[in-house]
């Protein structure tokens, strides 16, 4: 096929980015600075988010077969690399300051892997075929172990980056089996082949087996009961700013290209694969929230409780029909920006880097006391995770409820409301804990001067946007209501 | 435009209570009482200004004395849309005075964090008033919960420990996990209420006035009320599902405890009468037998269980499970006399449940228990609040002079036309009213004296407080007609809808 000027415009943010890497290893390669780095890869991540404005102007468009960048892709696209500037500025305050309090290695390649891993994500979300579907979750995921293991003279971090990297690999394998094994009965590896060839004749078992397979894989890169195993271990272990990643910009990733999956092939909604769907969504959040209850750890908790949402989120992807992939889309948003609010907190309560983060639950007791205006922002967060009204969790949880009513899905709604009041328990009590009398013990805090720095002022705009979307709405809707393949 | 400022006066005013703790504990008071003394003499004015035989009834699009609304997610069809008739300016009324005496009367109580605790305060008013007013369904939800949260604060944050060693904190907890949980259930009912209007009508709407219109198959139409019926409920509270209510009473600060049973619990009344039984009112019309059976068996468990009480908090958040069994029952009676009476037993019960709590806290505050047990002879020991104590402890046991009179035996009457046995046997709530209420009076000021040193009595601000709803409440009692007028419109309506429904059903039968 030929090559373009439009095809380029609407590839520019993937270009974008993928060149900002490229910038920033060899800048490392010429000269060690923290600061440079950071500076660097912000300033190109800012150009890749504007470079989707051209891109909207040629869409939709096919870019060789593996991807077509529409709006879809943009939508998630944007999404992805803005939670990924977030993650980068909580970095930059994780890991300190020029003088010697701080991250003692290297500080400099973690930017790069964020970027590398950004870049996955694109790829990801515009992929219209299992290649370029593969090719983005490899991407998305080898830089992330890296990330993972980031702190590696920590033992814990290593565990999880090996872990991560261990079970990862073993849902790629998944992933990949079921890939053949629907090549094998379509002949066809682009997602509108696979959905028009199976659509033509009764799904053979072939067929149903790698599509199962499929979604185990997946599952695995969304942490979904049962294959959930590795995410609280992986969410404490991890530096804090690489889970806010994690549980932002990968999994939105991973659940878009399901999204695109689901709704242009309509193998996966039929048979055994539906209900498997449906087991998991239930498994999901029902799991999650029980298993959040014992925590006493806020990064294990907010692992469970991730697993949960994407839970809720299944209930919206199974209703499929109707304002379902709009309800995905406003969810996705709203889920991420209350992540990024939570692990910001954290983030900021562990900067600079001190060896351990600063996420047992004892540690952010009295701290309004203390930080009045950081607990507002990780009460609010609690608060939207919970989906009470006034934040913007709430319009995600309505969203998804009115998929759920549209589509008459009740014993997933079912699943959601109790899920939603054992939720409510361990939310509750973190938030009670912010508000207690503050224990005499020793205690670590955020800077006086936090919101001060790049991270502070994200976190405040991200809560400060927390509030305002859970009041005004409307634009947040209107976007996702024009997002379509 | 006025209807927003209802709201929003109590909420900036949370605010400026908030940022005004920097300068001194006493002028956050005093902002709070202004916000509260705003809300309340903007209501009363509305009262007296407005022509309140305006009201929604069958057949006709719903008429207001005033209306505000504006487009808000327009993606839904969701409006702001504030409307105010008979009904809601009274429940308003109630809330702007319970308001004001809850800032009294934790004058003295509450000593740390003054201002996030006003902030709490007011913005439960504010959510409050919101229930009361709102007429959009998506907003009506999020008053619903919106009041949650602060109220969670309130009895977290500020609460006493339980007398069985039970923490405020899962008190709080509890009362939250309840409401939020069924409030999803009603979120449900609301959503699948609006994709079967937006069937039939291609309009995506969460307004009331075009939800009234919606055609219902039967089945639907009675599982649709059961989600808005389990909310409502849950909120009564209706026995099943009452025993958040005890727990956050008697864990929760006077003020706390004062909103909860004064307003909170009348926004479930309200919405039952909104919102279930003219959406749904052949649904209720079926189900009003189980209803006024869920009734009669509040008031007896609500009474009996209040007789066994020994914490007094516990026994006055009993006493109202059984006061609140009389509402449920005069709404599901579909008779005009018995909704009327309902809508006086609300304010009524407001009134002296309330001023009993505020006794109650005052008592905590010289004693520094709430057990019965530790309690005795303290007729002797200080003047005025027991012989207040009394009053109320009448009044809630309906001596006639007394609203509560009046209310009960509005429904009693009313209820009695068509549903004689469940009247009879409603009746018996009285007699253990009693009980309890003597009961209780005779525990903690009679009998042997526990020491002899004389205690405080009560202040002028303690005094004027409880001495003004006891005015109030003869005053209710005597001369309930101004009430009654207000309201008349709004329950015709409200009657019509229920009444229409209930008589096809006895001819189908």
């Amino acid at each position: 096929m030929e090559f373009t000027t439009q095809h380029l415009t609407a590839l520019l943010p993937l270009l974008v980015t993928g060149a900002t890497a490229v910038v920033v290893m060899l800048a490392i390669a010429w000269k060690r600075h923290h600061g440079q780095t950071f500076l660097l890869s912000v300033l190109g991540l800012n150009l890749a988010l504007l470079a989707i404005i051209p891109a909207l102007g040629v869409t939709p468009l096919e870019v060789t077969p593996l991807l077509r960048i529409d709006s879809f892709a943009a939508y998630y696209s944007a999404l992805i690399i803005a939670a990924t500037l977030a993650c980068l500025t909580l970095t930059h305050a994780y890991l300190g300051g020029a003088s010697g309090k701080g991250y003692p290695g290297n500080r400099e390649e973690l930017y790069l892997l964020m970027l590398l891993a950004c870049a996955g994500g694109i790829v990801l979300v515009s992929a219209q075929h299992l290649a370029g579907l593969f090719i983005g979750l490899e991407l998305l995921s080898v830089p992330t172990y890296g990330l993972i293991a980031y702190a590696f003279f920590n033992r814990r971090s290593l565990e999880a980056g090996i872990k991560y990297m261990v079970l990862s690999a073993a849902g790629s394998a998944f992933l990949l089996f079921g890939m053949a094994l629907l090549y094998a009965e379509s002949g066809s590896l682009s997602f509108a082949a696979i959905g028009a060839s199976l659509a033509a004749g009764a799904p053979a078992q072939l067929v149903q087996i790698g599509v199962g397979m499929m979604l185990v894989g997946l599952a695995f890169k969304l942490s979904l009961v049962p294959f959930h195993l590795w995410t609280p271990d992986v969410y404490e272990g991890a530096p804090a700013p690489v889970a806010a990643f994690l549980a932002t910009a990968s999994k939105v990733a991973v659940f878009a290209v399901l999204l695109r999956l689901y709704q242009i092939s309509p193998a996966f909604a039929d048979g055994w694969p539906g209900h498997l769907l449906s087991l998991l969504a239930v498994a999901s959040i029902l799991v999650g929230n029980l298993l959040a209850l014992l925590q006493n750890n806020l990064k294990r908790l907010l692992g469970y409780s991730s697993i949960a949402h994407f839970g809720y989120l299944l209930i919206a992807l199974i209703a499929s029909k109707g304002i379902a992939s709009e309800a995905i889309g406003v969810y996705l948003f709203t889920y991420v920006l209350t992540s990024l609010g939570a692990f910001g907190v954290i983030t900021l309560m562990s900067t600079p880097y001190q060896g351990r983060d600063c996420d047992a639950l004892f540690e952010y007791r009295g701290l309004f006391w203390r930080r009045p205006y950081l607990t507002a922002v990780l009460a609010t967060m609690m608060l939207s995770l919970a989906g009470i009204p006034l934040t913007a969790g709430f319009i995600g949880k309505f969203y998804v409820v009115a998929a759920g009513v549209e589509s008459q899905q009740w014993w997933l709604l079912g699943a959601l409301i109790l899920g939603s009041a054992i939720a409510v328990f361990y939310y509750l009590r973190v938030m009670v804990t912010l508000f207690l009398v503050e224990p005499s013990l020793q205690r670590r805090d955020a800077p006086l001067h936090w919101a001060q720095r790049a991270g502070g002022i994200m976190l405040l705009v991200v809560a400060g946007l927390t509030l305002l979307l859970g009041v005004y709405p409307q634009p947040l809707l209107a976007v996702a209501q024009n997002v379509g393949f | 435009m006025i209807l927003p400022w209802l709201i929003l006066i109590p909420f900036i005013g949370g605010l400026l209570c908030w940022q005004g703790e920097r300068f001194g504990a006493v002028l956050t008071r005093w902002i709070a009482l202004l916000s509260m003394t705003l809300l309340l003499g903007l209501g009363l004015w509305l009262w007296g200004s407005a022509d309140f035989s305006l009201a929604p009834a069958p057949g006709a699009a719903p008429a207001w004395a005033y209306e505000f609304q504006t487009p808000w997610i327009a993606r839904f069809g969701i409006s702001i849309h504030l409307a105010l008739d008979g009904l809601s300016v009274l429940m308003v009324v109630l809330t702007g005075l319970l308001g004001v005496l809850s800032v009294v009367c934790s004058w003295n109580e509450i000593q740390k964090r003054v201002g996030f605790f006003h902030l709490n305060l007011l913005w439960i008013l504010s959510g409050v008033v919101g229930v009361f007013l709102a007429v959009d369904l998506f907003l009506f939800f999020f008053f619903w919960e919106v009041m949650l949260v602060p109220m969670y604060f309130l009895i977290a944050l500020w609460g006493h420990s339980g007398s069985t060693g039970k923490s405020r904190i899962n008190a709080a907890t509890k009362f939250f996990i309840y409401t939020q949980a069924s409030g999803l259930i009603m979120l449900v009912a609301i959503l699948a209420l609006v994709f079967v209007h937006f069937e039939q009508s291609g309009v995506l709407t969460f307004n009331y006035a075009d939800l009234l219109q919606t055609e219902l198959a039967p089945g639907t139409e009675y599982l649709l009320m059961l989600g808005f019926f389990i909310a409502f409920a849950v909120k009564f509270p209706v026995v099943p599902v009452h025993s958040w209510l005890p727990d956050a009473h008697a864990q929760a600060p006077t003020a706390g405890s004062v909103d909860l049973a004064g307003i909170l619990l009348k926004t479930a009344a309200y919405g039952m009468i909104r919102f279930c039984l003219p959406l749904f009112p052949n649904a209720s019309a079926e189900f009003a037998p189980i209803a006024m059976g869920l009734g009669v068996f509040a008031i007896v468990y609500g009474a009996l269980a209040a007789f066994a009480q020994t914490d007094i908090k516990r026994l006055i958040a009993y006493s109202s499970v059984s006061h609140m069994g009389f509402i449920l029952i005069a709404i599901y009676s579909g008779s005009l006399l018995a909704l009327q009476g309902a809508v006086v037993q609300m304010l009524a019960h407001g009134l002296s449940a309330a001023a009993l709590f505020i006794l109650s806290g005052q008592l905590y505050e010289r004693l520094h228990t709430r057990d019965f047990r530790a309690m005795g002879g303290l007729w002797g020991r200080m003047p005025w609040l027991p012989a207040i104590s009394l009053f109320f402890a009448a009044a809630a046991l309906g001596l006639p002079g007394t609203g509560n009179f009046v209310g009960e035996i509005l429904v009693l009457l009313g209820t009695f036309q068509s549903q004689p046995w469940i009247a009879v046997l409603a009746t018996s709530g009285l007699v253990l009213g009693s009980v309890y209420a003597l009961c209780m009076i005779h525990r903690a000021y009679f009998g042997p004296a526990k020491a002899d040193s004389a205690l405080t009595g009560l202040d002028s601000r303690e005094l004027a407080m409880v001495l003004g709803l006891a005015v109030l409440l003869i005053l209710l009692g005597v001369y309930p007609q101004p009430v009654l007028d207000t309201s008349a419109a709004s329950m015709q309506g409200v009657q019509q809808w229920l009444g229409a429904a209930l008589s096809q059903l006895e001819s189908a039968r």
